[in-house]
């Protein structure tokens, strides 16, 4: 949306893979100013390859200019539609994204590495996955919500995909020992402990 | 046959990689096969991966793989798995790891475990753990497709020297320019830090430091250790600190041996960042404090007292 307006001109489309419960949040796009919308009607459990596959069958051959995805959910904590749906759609990605200024049609986008940051250069189209910093969160206002309940939201069956991977069961993580509390005039105890019982200073 | 993908920065090998090393290597004996490693760019002493136990490397020199573009590196990551008849991939799940493995997984039609926190168990499919639900529990994956590509979290496993050499072969995987659509304008590094990502040691603080001109006490704590400097999403929110410091579940996911946690209250965001590390240390004025159940040793106390004590008894121990 911060794009759009930039520009002056655009439309901003939200694409979602997941069952109906799933329209209040599109609607929420559509409220904070989304042109139109897409829900690809689907399980709730379903895999990153499962997810991409979807979005990459709707969006091919429509022109995009940018996809934006997140960097992962906080599920599965996997990182993958994004680059998954890159290469589906064979666009050049950029991942970690915290900023994007366009200069023409070429993007110069902000991606958190190791110990810094890099600034790098690249021509429309391409794919971005997001992170904190990206955009300021918007509100929906009451003009927005009622113009969010005429606007087209398309829904579309899911396509059928192969199975990559599952997950075969869930565990607890093993269970902490207690905290061991150390009085705060000892810290050459607690130094002490460090040394010799964690061994790892 | 395994391959293990080489990351570099500024033509060293990164840690991250030679865990993924390491671990290729022992998948493989698991496996009764050996391990080979793909290396693109200018990188010094890509040999030495033989006393990692790797038995071959595959090195593509050309200088246009000197920055990290997911696109181009996956295609000939892919030709390097293709040409030595490798049916698992292994990389790090560090930040270009978590770009090129999705791709890759396309690519090569193989299922992906992104983040795995063990090693993979062969005896009855191919499974690893992962941390899921930002730590709160734990997936075993099965990979179901016959290529497989495993993408593991720092510091999931010591890096091993086994003693061994290892063959170099020129590689040259078929790319044009236009594969090579991601120019780097810039890179900013932290000056003078530890990297975060690769840390044994992180010290840390958060909101309650009341300002960043109380955060001399965590940088001297963390310069007797040789530790990296951390610190809570308040913190870089306000701008305090840097927001490449911030760990958490918007920010960095790290895995020390020792995270010293001081004035962090612990919110389950925040946890969801740290709570791999080996060893935790909580200082909290708080006993109430959420992360005192997350940590290994507690100390309740004001850090403005606290810490300058613990620095004394770290230098002490520096001493001898």
């Amino acid at each position: 949306m911060e794009l759009k307006e930039q520009a002056g001109a655009g439309a901003v489309t939200v694409i979602n893979v997941g069952p109906a419960d799933n329209e209040q949040i599109i609607r929420k796009a559509l409220a904070v100013g989304a042109d139109d919308a897409v829900r690809i009607n689907a399980g709730e459990d379903v895999e990153p390859f499962f997810v991409a596959s979807q979005i990459a069958n709707y969006a091919k051959g429509k022109g995009y200019d940018i996809i934006f995805t997140g960097k992962e959910t906080i599920s599965y904590n996997s990182f993958a539609v994004g680059g998954m749906l890159a290469e589906l759609l064979d666009l050049p990605f950029v991942s970690q994204a915290t900023k994007i200024d366009m200069e023409g049609s070429k993007g110069v986008v902000h991606r958190e590495i190791e110990g810094g940051e890099e600034v790098l250069e690249v021509a429309l189209p391409f794919l971005i996955a997001a992170q904190k910093g990206m955009a300021e969160q918007r509100i929906p206002n009451m003009k927005g919500i009622m113009s969010a309940r005429t606007k087209s939201l398309e829904v579309v069956e899911a396509i059928a995909v192969d199975t990559y991977s599952k997950i075969a069961h869930y565990e607890m993580p093993p269970a902490k020992s207690a905290c061991k509390m150390i009085g705060a005039d000892d810290m050459d105890m607690l130094v002490d402990l460090l040394h010799n019982e964690a061994k790892v200073i | 046959m395994v391959l293990v993908y080489i990351d570099h920065a500024n033509g060293k090998i990164k840690k991250s990689s030679l865990e993924a090393a390491t671990y290729g290597v022992q998948l493989a004996s698991k496996m009764g096969t050996s391990a080979c490693a793909v290396a693109l760019g200018t990188i010094e002493n890509v040999s030495k991966l033989g006393e990692y136990g790797i038995t071959k490397v595959l090195h593509c020199t050309d200088a246009r793989f000197d920055s990290f573009d997911a696109r181009p590196i996956a295609k000939a990551v892919s030709e390097a798995a293709i040409s030595i008849g490798a049916n698992v991939v292994v990389m790090s799940f560090n930040q270009n790891g978590k770009a090129l493995g999705p791709r890759l997984s396309v690519r090569l039609k193989a299922g992906i475990i992104p983040g795995a926190s063990s090693m993979v168990d062969v005896s009855n499919g191919f499974k690893a753990k992962k941390n899921v639900f930002s730590g709160k529990a734990i997936a075993d994956c099965e990979i179901l497709t016959s290529t497989k590509i495993v993408s593991i979290s720092p510091n999931t496993i010591p890096v091993a020297i086994v003693g061994g050499t290892c063959t170099v072969d020129a590689f040259n995987p078929s790319l044009t320019d236009a594969d090579f659509a991601i120019k780097v304008r810039g890179v900013e590094m932290v000056k003078g830090d530890i990297p975060l990502f690769e840390a044994d040691l992180v010290v840390s603080a958060g909101r309650s430091l009341k300002g960043p001109e109380n955060w001399g006490m965590i940088e001297e704590c963390a310069k007797i250790l040789g530790a990296a400097t951390a610190c809570s999403r308040a913190v870089a929110d306000v701008h305090w600190r840097p927001h490449h410091e911030h760990v958490g579940q918007t920010g960095l996911a790290i895995s020390p041996n020792l995270y010293i946690a001081v004035g962090i209250s612990g919110a389950i965001q925040h946890l969801a960042g740290v709570s791999s590390s080996k060893t935790i240390v909580v200082i909290n004025t708080d006993p109430e404090a959420p992360f005192f159940k997350a940590a290994d040793y507690g100390v309740i106390g004001d850090a403005m007292e606290v810490v300058p004590k613990l620095n004394i008894a770290l230098k002490k121990l520096k001493a001898g």
